[in-house]
C-alpha cells in the first residue's frame, strides 16, 4: 500500500510479476489516454486540421496549383453578390424545410402503422428500410431513370391515370427539378424516421393508452396527449440529425441534376463542388462549404443543450 | 388499435401500409426489371403503344455480362470491399477503446473530449472535402485506397464511439469490479470481461459502419481519379455515363450488383442494424 504516488490504495497493484506498462495502465488517467489516443490522432489529422485549413483557405485566393495570398473576406463578399449562391442558399433552406416536414409526417405515420401487430411485420420492417441502406447514389440512378423525359415510367403511370396529357420533363424544368430532388430525398429519409420513431413508440407502455382509453380518450386524443409528448425527445434528435444531413446533402443533386438546369437546383455542397473542384477555385469553394458551418453550429448547440437537459431531468 | 368495422381496418391500416411498401420498393423493382430488359425494349418511349413497363418477355443477362467484362466494375467492387472493410475495422477498434474510456473511466477533460467527439459526429463530409483534399495531397495519399481508408473513420469513429458508450453503460459495473477483486488488471478486465459482453454492440456498430462506408460518395469522388482506383458509387457515376450517353441497362445492372453486398450483410443482421440505427440517435 505504500507504493509511491498511488492515489488510492489498491490491494493488487503491487503484484511483482506485473511489468511497468501494466502498472501504468492501472492508472485510470493513463489507461484513458492510451485508449483515446488512436481516435484523437485520426480525428485531429482528418477533421480538426482540415477544418483549420479550410478556414485559412477561405481567406486566400488559392486556385488549383497556384498558392494564394491573404485576401481577407473577399471570397465571402463575392458570394454575397453571387446570384447562383443566392439560389443555392434559397434552395438549401427550402429543400431542408420541406423535406424534413414530409419525412417527419410520413415517417411518423409509417411508424404508427408498424407499431401494430400484423402478420409478416418483421419482413415488412426489413424491406421498408431498403431505401435507407442501399447506397444512395445507386438508388438515385434508378430514380433518374424513372424521371427520364422520354422513357419515364412515371409519365406512363400518370398518363394511364389520366392525370397528364403530354410528357412531363421532371428534371428539365427548374421548379419541377427541385421538387423531384425533394421527392427522392423524402423517399430515402422516411424509413430512417419510421424506424427510429418506431423504436421510440415501442418504449411507450401500452398501459398508458389503455388507461387513456378507459378514461374515454378517442384515438386522436390518445395520440395527441399520450404518444406525442412521450415521443418528442426521440423526434427532436432524429429531426436534428436529419436537418444536418439534408442541409449538407450532395449526392442526390449531383446525380439527378448536377445543379442544373441553368444552376437552378444547386445546394451549398454541389455549388462548392462545382466551384472548388470543377472550376478549381479552391478558396472560393472552401468559402461556400463553410457557409454550412453556422447552421451546423446552431444544430450542435441545440443538440448539446437539449441532451444536457434530458440528462439532468 | 383500430376499433370497429372491417372497412376501417382497410382504410386506416391495410391500404396506407400497402401504399408505403409499394412507394418505397418500386425503384428497386424498376432497377431489377431494367437490368434484364433488352435494349430495344428499354428505349421505347413511354407513350409508344407497345410500352410494357412492368415486365419483359425477353429477359436478358446481356447488360450484366457487358458490365462484368467490358467495364472495371469488378475492380470497383473489390476496391469498395477492401476500403469498407478496412475502415470499418479501424473505426471499430478506435470506437471500442474510446467508448470504453469515455463511459467507464474518470480522467481530466473526459466531458470535453466526449463533447468533442460528439460534435465531429455531426460534421457532414461536405463541409470539409475541399481542404481535406489538400491534406490528402500533402500526405501523398491521393488516388490510393488509403485516402479513403484513413478518412472514412472520421465519420465512422464518432458514430462507433457513441454507440459503444451507450452499450457499455448498459453493462453493470459490478462485473468488472468482481474481476478486479479476483486479481485482474484494468486492462484484462476490459479485454476479457467487458468486450466479450459487448459483442452485440460491436456487431451493430460494425454493420452500420460497413454500410455507411459502402455508401460514401463525395470523398471517393474527390480523392480518387484513376478509373481502376474508384469505388462502386463513383465508378458507376463517372465511368458508365460516357459523354452524355447513359447506358441504362448497364447502369441499373451496376446499381443492382453494387447494392448486393450491403443488402446481403443487412439481411443477415437486420436486428443488429436496426439497433444500430436507433442507437445512433439515442441521447
Amino acid at each position: 500500500m505504500a507504493t509511491a504516488g498511488a492515489a488510492t490504495p489498491r490491494p493488487y497493484v503491487a503484484t511483482p510479476r506485473r511489468g511497468p506498462i501494466t502498472r501504468l495502465l492501472e492508472d485510470e488517467r493513463w489507461l484513458a489516454s492510451a485508449l483515446l489516443l488512436p481516435t484523437i490522432v485520426l480525428l485531429g489529422l482528418f477533421i480538426a486540421y482540415p477544418f483549420v485549413k479550410g478556414v485559412l483557405l477561405a481567406v486566400t485566393d488559392t486556385k488549383v496549383g497556384i498558392p494564394g495570398k491573404f485576401v481577407g473576406f473577399d471570397n465571402f463578399e463575392k458570394l454575397w453578390h453571387d446570384n447562383i449562391f443566392h439560389v443555392a442558399v434559397y434552395n438549401t433552406f427550402l429543400y431542408t424545410a420541406v423535406t424534413t416536414v414530409f419525412k417527419l409526417a410520413l415517417g411518423l405515420w409509417l411508424a404508427l402503422l408498424l407499431n401494430r401487430h400484423f402478420r409478416g411485420k418483421a419482413m415488412v420492417r426489413a424491406f421498408i428500410l431498403l431505401p435507407f441502406i442501399i447506397p444512395t447514389v445507386l438508388s438515385t440512378f434508378a430514380w433518374k431513370w424513372m424521371f427520364d423525359p422520354t422513357f419515364s415510367v412515371l409519365n406512363w403511370i400518370l398518363y394511364q391515370a389520366n392525370i397528364i396529357t403530354g410528357r412531363v420533363n421532371w428534371l428539365g424544368d427548374p421548379d419541377l427539378a427541385i421538387i423531384s430532388v425533394m421527392v427522392v430525398n423524402i423517399w430515402r429519409g422516411v424509413p430512417f424516421f419510421a424506424i427510429t420513431l418506431l423504436a421510440g413508440l415501442q418504449t411507450i407502455s401500452p398501459e398508458l393508452h389503455e388507461a387513456a382509453a378507459i378514461d374515454g380518450a378517442r384515438a386522436w386524443n390518445r395520440f395527441r396527449h399520450v404518444t406525442w409528448p412521450l415521443l418528442l425527445p426521440v423526434t427532436m434528435v432524429v429531426v436534428l440529425f436529419s436537418v444536418i444531413q439534408t442541409f449538407a446533402d450532395f449526392q442526390l443533386v449531383y446525380v439527378l441534376t448536377g445543379g442544373g438546369p441553368a444552376n437552378a437546383t444547386h445546394l451549398f455542397a454541389t455549388y462548392a463542388y462545382q466551384i472548388g473542384v470543377g472550376t478549381g477555385l479552391l478558396s472560393e469553394g472552401a468559402a461556400v462549404s463553410l457557409a454550412i458551418f453556422p447552421v451546423l453550429l446552431l444544430v450542435v448547440i441545440i443538440q448539446l443543450l437539449y441532451i444536457r437537459r434530458v440528462e439532468t431531468v | 388499435m383500430i376499433e370497429g368495422a372491417r372497412w376501417r381496418r382497410w382504410v386506416f391500416f391495410n391500404i396506407p401500409l400497402l401504399l408505403f411498401i409499394v412507394a418505397l420498393l418500386f425503384p428497386f423493382y424498376w432497377m431489377i426489371v431494367t437490368s434484364v430488359r433488352p435494349d430495344k425494349e428499354l428505349y421505347r418511349p413511354w407513350n409508344a403503344a407497345n410500352y410494357t413497363p412492368f415486365w419483359t418477355l425477353n429477359p436478358t443477362l446481356e447488360h450484366i455480362r457487358e458490365l462484368l467484362t467490358e467495364t472495371l466494375f469488378s475492380t470497383w467492387m473489390m476496391n469498395t470491399m477492401l476500403i469498407a472493410t478496412a475502415s470499418t475495422l479501424i473505426s471499430l477498434f478506435c470506437g471500442l477503446l474510446a467508448g470504453y474510456a469515455l463511459s467507464r473511466l474518470k480522467f481530466p477533460f473526459a466531458g470535453s473530449i466526449g463533447t468533442g467527439i460528439f460534435i465531429t459526429y455531426l460534421v457532414p463530409q461536405t463541409l470539409l472535402f475541399i481542404p481535406l483534399a489538400d491534406v490528402i495531397r500533402n500526405f501523398h495519399l491521393g488516388d490510393s485506397p488509403w485516402a479513403l481508408i484513413l478518412t472514412y473513420p472520421t465519420f465512422l469513429i464518432p458514430f462507433c464511439t457513441w454507440l459503444m458508450m451507450g452499450y457499455f453503460k448498459s453493462i453493470p459495473k459490478e462485473l468488472e469490479e468482481c474481476a478486479r477483486i479476483d486479481g485482474a488488471t484494468r486492462w484484462k478486465a476490459m479485454v476479457y470481461i467487458i468486450f466479450p459482453i459487448a459483442v452485440p454492440g460491436i456487431l451493430s456498430a460494425g454493420i452500420f459502419a460497413f454500410t455507411l462506408s459502402w455508401n460514401e460518395f463525395i470523398y471517393a469522388l474527390v480523392f480518387l481519379s484513376s478509373p481502376e482506383q474508384k469505388t462502386v458509387p463513383v465508378g458507376v457515376t463517372s465511368e458508365l455515363v460516357r459523354g452524355d450517353v447513359f447506358y441504362w441497362g448497364q447502369l441499373m445492372a451496376g446499381a443492382l450488383l453494387g447494392s448486393i453486398p450491403v443488402a446481403f450483410v443487412y439481411s443477415f443482421f437486420v436486428e443488429h442494424y436496426v439497433s444500430g440505427i436507433t442507437g445512433s440517435v439515442k441521447g
